[in-house]
């Protein structure tokens, strides 16, 4: 369970190009179910999944992660969470470039020590259920978007957390592609993870996956 | 344990795979750093060698020369004075030496000539420093010809060459008879060149010398000491003018490298950001920046220092033979023995090794301390 209590974004405070990204939003998401933030660009919703993600604190409000507060952690204890807890993928796929495919889902699992074969073994087999297998040994900048996407859906698993964050996980494909990603992003959710994907594709709340939206709109959850 | 092992080993990968992927700047790098790390130890291998050498010549000197000077400048030894110093206290022996130098003008080159106090060679022979034998192609049997102090012709039969306990004594050394340096020189019997004193007490040297003084005013002591400080001083100061102009270089390089290696490129931080988002600690991030310094500069160091090891004791330092050595024209080809030294070994990598994994390191830390939600954006 992920509990954001009146939680706020401010970036630049005190500065004059002050920004309040977030301005209070309290939210629950349940474990195990698609969760959606909807809204237009600009709305708060890669900001909100960053501070779900613990990618950055919040300014004012907590953020929760089973009961646990996780706004106020030590750098090292969110890193940690970071690689345990949650599985990015971002908007911009953030490859390595001239790093291969298989070597970029292998990073996130450096720091945790575990034996090279094991965390290689297990890169190449969510390459295979992703179809990637015959492209492990690309550079990942010769990837298509698809290939792209996928990989990087790779990356977030291979520490095997049990929460999901998804940026745009469509903006950069076709239908088809779109309709592919969002299988994948089902098949977590039936293996038991929690997915949340911050979107305002319509054909991502059409697919029937999103169990629950979430509305935002200038930082603030819609009624 | 395990894990620990099996994190480094990672990093060690993903450093790996960075140098790979800027090869062309790493090399850049790589070689600059093998240049200066090169000149650096060359300097420093060969002035140390050639203050070995000159030790090792001393080594073999008397405790006390002494000089009689004429109006200031050395002058011929009168016969009488030898026999004036002896008997006296702490002076185990006193001895005439004949020695002298001699331009060479079919190799435009100084000439040591001397008479040893053993094994002198028979009149009409001559033994050669190793060094010059080379020089001059010469070997046994062969004839070696000076033009004496009327200008003469005088041949000498080469009849063996000097061992090369030190090259440097060696490279412009000529062994003859007495009878051949008298008359080559034109030196009348009795006369020597300077007085070589043994003195057994080392602690009784200096009183020697001032004993000296009252029995023979008008004579120059000079003691082992004082020769050993002077060839060192020589040294330091070619030394430290070389060092200098290196520290230049090195002024140069640190800028270098604090611009390609440090300069972290958009791309870069980029990718630590990345790697933050990842879940790779600060420290991880740190820790294989410093594996990718360590494998350039520690390859680098160790390339540098065998190339100046080559340089110095198998090419014979052409690189700065004419500013150490300086002090003969006949620039011998010089064979130094190589000495390991660890002291100066460590010194040197700690030199160049930290700085450039320092100057790594500052902006890598400054930039993975930040919070990574840049990621998110474009
Ligand atoms: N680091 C930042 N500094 C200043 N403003 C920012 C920063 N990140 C985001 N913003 C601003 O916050 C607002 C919300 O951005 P974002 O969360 O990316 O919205 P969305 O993902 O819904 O398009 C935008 O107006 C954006 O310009
Ligand atoms: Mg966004």
């Amino acid at each position: 369970m992920i509990e954001l209590a009146d939680v706020h974004k401010t970036f630049n405070p005190g500065r004059g190009n002050e920004y309040r990204a977030i301005r209070g939003v309290t939210l629950a998401i349940e474990p195990g179910r698609v969760t959606a933030l909807r809204g237009p660009s600009g709305s708060g919703k890669t900001t909100l999944l960053g501070l779900i993600g613990g990618l950055t604190r919040p300014s004012a409000g907590r953020v929760r992660l089973d009961g646990r507060d996780i706004s106020a952690l030590p750098e090292r204890f969110l890193t940690r969470l970071r690689r345990d807890a949650f599985g990015f993928v971002f908007q911009q796929f953030q490859l390595i470039r001239d790093l291969s495919v298989l070597e970029n889902v292998m990073l996130p699992a450096t720091p945790t020590g575990r034996p090279y074969r094991r965390v290689r073994a297990r890169a190449l087999e969510l390459l295979g259920h992703l179809g990637l297998a015959a492209r492990a040994d690309a550079r990942s900048q010769w990837l298509s978007g698809g290939e792209a996407q996928r990989v990087a859906i790779a990356r977030a698993l291979i520490n095997d957390p049990p929460v999901i964050l998804a940026d745009e996980p469509t903006a950069h494909l076709d239908s088809a592609l779109s309709i592919q990603i969002l299988d994948i992003l089902a098949d977590l959710r039936r293996q038991g993870r929690t997915v949340v994907i911050a979107s305002h594709d319509p054909l991502v709340f059409s697919a029937g996956l999103v169990e629950r939206v979430v509305d935002l709109r200038d930082g603030r959850v819609a009624p | 344990m395990n894990a620990w092992i099996e994190r480094q080993r990672g990093l060690i990968d993903f450093a790996v795979a960075n140098l790979d992927r800027r090869r062309g700047r790493n090399l850049g790098l790589f070689l600059a750093y093998v240049l200066v790390v090169f000149l650096l130890a060359s300097v420093v291998l060969y002035g140390d060698a050639l203050r070995r050498e000159a030790r090792q010549l001393l080594a073999d000197a008397p405790e006390l020369v002494v000089q009689r000077l004429t109006a200031g400048r050395h002058d011929l030894m009168p016969a009488d004075w030898a026999a004036r110093l002896e008997g006296l206290r702490g002076v185990t022996r006193v001895q005439g030496r004949l020695w002298g130098y001699h331009y060479d003008p079919a190799v435009a080159a100084n000439l040591t000539l001397l008479v040893p106090a053993e094994g002198a060679p028979e009149p009409g022979r001559a033994r050669l420093g190793a060094a010059l034998a080379r020089s001059h192609g010469l070997g046994p049997g062969d004839v070696l010809s000076l033009r004496d102090h009327v200008g003469q012709a005088r041949a000498f039969i080469v009849d063996g060459l000097l061992d090369t306990a030190s090259e440097l004594a060696n490279a412009d050394l000529l062994w003859v008879s007495e009878a051949d340096f008298r008359a080559f020189f034109g030196i009348a019997p009795g006369l020597h060149t300077d007085l070589a004193l043994s003195v057994a007490n080392p602690r009784e040297v200096r009183k020697v010398a001032e004993k000296v003084l009252e029995r023979l005013p008008g004579a120059r002591v000079i003691s082992r000491e004082e020769m050993g400080r002077t060839y060192d001083a020589a040294f330091h100061w070619r030394q430290g003018l070389l060092l200098t102009m290196l520290s230049l270089i090195l002024l140069a390089f640190a800028f270098l490298a604090w611009d390609k290696a440090s300069g972290l490129s958009a791309e870069e931080r980029r990718e630590i950001g990345i790697l933050k988002a990842l879940g790779w600690d600060t420290e991880d991030v740190l820790r294989m920046k410093l594996w990718e310094g360590a494998l350039v500069s520690v390859s680098a160091f160790l390339a540098g220092y065998l190339l100046a090891w080559l340089h110095v004791f198998h090419a014979h330092a052409p690189l700065f033979t004419a500013v150490l050595k300086g002090w003969s024209v006949l620039y011998p080809r010089f064979a130094l023995r190589p000495e390991a030294d660890f002291a100066q070994l460590a010194a040197l990598a700690l030199l160049t090794v930290l700085p450039y994994v320092a100057a790594t390191l500052v902006p890598v830390w400054r930039a993975a301390t930040l919070d990574p939600d840049e990621v998110m954006r474009e």
